[in-house]
């Protein structure tokens, strides 16, 4: 618990650290019309998807810092002896990282919605779809930034890693953005999306601690 | 687990291998060879598709090779997680390339097959095309972590979790993907007797993926006994 509030202190703290992707993600977003055009109807057959793939992409951008900062330092060590189990740490410093970037991203999600043209009444389940999919980002991202920690270049290496874990999520959460933006029914694709990302936070620590305990020996 | 133990000391493999991996290797060839063979002069046409589904002699075995190579390797992973056998992380390693390379190859074949029968050459429709592409990228990762660690160790067990990881994860892409595609290829309606250079074909590659994953296990074995005597020599002086 400890390890949870430090962390997300830290994220907070950290230089705009956390402020960064949300940045990332808007401006990406935003180059979506300068490429497929500022017609509507492209924008809303591109749009949600366009999105969605922001989305990981900034989910993305923390995680070669998330372990590697603190290995270096030392303090996973610390942790390592405090005699908190490993998959512990993993999850608070996910869970934290999530909710110092992952939830702004979220409350950012529905102006980037609006400008490409989705329909501003379905915005609260823009956020709740971009919770629930920044969240499955963030914690199957967790595997390959704990595979990462020990490399001077991991940054590239996570990417590669990582979003074959990301399809899933790609695909339902898009879905359920499709979905909503078509008034079509956005049920079955939110939930599946929900049932991935509780998938990533219940295994993904467990195959990052194993990760970490190679990396700090 | 008496095998395992058995070969837990290198010596011992290296001594077994060395017939088998060429014996292998040579064996599988010449039965792809017969395959191939048979497939290309013996089998009639497809009903339907023609000479072009002959193609089908080497992708769908390929396809077959490709998961069985993730799936020994995920089994090897978990046995090095376990045990800490030595020779697994090895195993896994040498399998790699040669899973890799076979996926490449199947991708090819299927997409040099689609074009003449599905109009296109790649089909984002149909659900096993793209499991196969992302289980391919899942074969490049796995070997890029190996190369990019600096001690073999901690490589081994990086490589180990992430295979382990993605064989977790493959039935539930594979789910999703199915779910997302909307265009199904059902299976050839192929007779028995279309069907059996399939067969021989296969076990030329499950002979061949054993002779050149044991190639490629006792290179790198020998790489590394090559690298403690020059450590050894240096430490001399």
């Amino acid at each position: 618990m400890s390890v949870f509030t430090r962390e997300l202190k830290l994220a907070w703290s950290g230089g705009g650290g956390a402020a960064l992707p949300v940045g990332f993600f808007f401006a990406a977003g935003s180059l979506t019309p300068f490429a497929v055009g500022n017609d509507i109807s492209n924008l809303q057959i591109a749009g949600p998807g366009v999105m969605w793939i922001a989305l990981a992409l900034s989910s993305l951008l923390p995680m070669e810092r998330l372990f590697q900062a603190d290995l270096e330092d030392g303090t996973l060590d610390a942790y390592a002896g405090s005699g908190v189990g490993m998959e512990g740490i993993a999850l608070a410093k996910t869970l934290a990282h999530w909710i110092a970037t992952g939830i702004p991203l979220a409350i950012v999600a529905p102006m980037l919605w609006i400008m490409l043209q989705g329909p501003p009444a379905t915005s609260p389940f823009v956020i709740a779809a971009s919770l629930m999919g920044s969240a499955a980002f963030f914690f199957f991202g967790s595997i390959g930034a704990a595979l990462t920690a020990g490399m001077r270049r991991g940054g590239l290496l996570i990417a590669l890693v990582t979003l074959p874990l990301y399809v899933p999520t790609m695909i339902f959460g898009a879905a359920a953005l499709y979905a909503a933006a078509s008034g079509g029914d956005w049920a079955q694709p939110a939930m599946l999306t929900a049932a991935v990302a509780l998938f990533g936070i219940a295994t993904s620590p467990f195959a990052a601690a194993m990760a970490l305990r190679t990396a700090i020996d | 687990m008496a095998v395992m133990s058995f070969f837990a000391n290198p010596h011992r493999f290296m001594a077994a291998s060395k017939w088998f991996a060429w014996g292998f290797t040579v064996l599988g060839s010449a039965v792809i060879v017969l395959g191939i063979c048979l497939g290309l002069f013996v089998v009639p046409p497809d009903a339907v598709q023609g000479d072009s589904a002959r193609i089908m002699f080497v992708h769908v075995p390929a396809m077959w090779l490709s998961l069985f190579a993730y799936a020994f390797m995920a089994g090897a992973s978990l046995i090095s997680i376990v045990w800490r056998h030595a020779l697994a992380d090895v195993a896994a390693k040498s399998a790699a390339p040669v899973g890799a390379a076979v996926t490449a190859f199947g991708l090819i074949t299927g997409s040099i097959w689609g074009y003449p029968t599905w109009g296109t050459w790649w089909e984002w429709g149909d659900a096993r095309l793209v499991s196969v592409l992302i289980l391919f990228f899942i074969y490049l990762g796995y070997i890029a972590i190996w190369q990019a660690m600096e001690t073999p160790q901690k490589a081994a067990r990086a490589a180990a979790i992430l295979c382990l990881a993605g064989a977790v994860n493959l039935p539930i892409i594979h789910f999703s993907v199915n779910w997302f595609a909307t265009l199904h290829q059902v299976s050839m309606n192929a007779t028995a007797e279309f069907k059996y250079p399939m067969y021989v074909v296969a076990l030329g590659y499950l002979a061949l993926f054993g002779g050149l994953t044991l190639l490629n296990m006792r290179a790198e074995i020998m790489n590394t006994r090559a690298e403690m005597l020059a450590q050894r020599r240096q430490a001399a002086g």
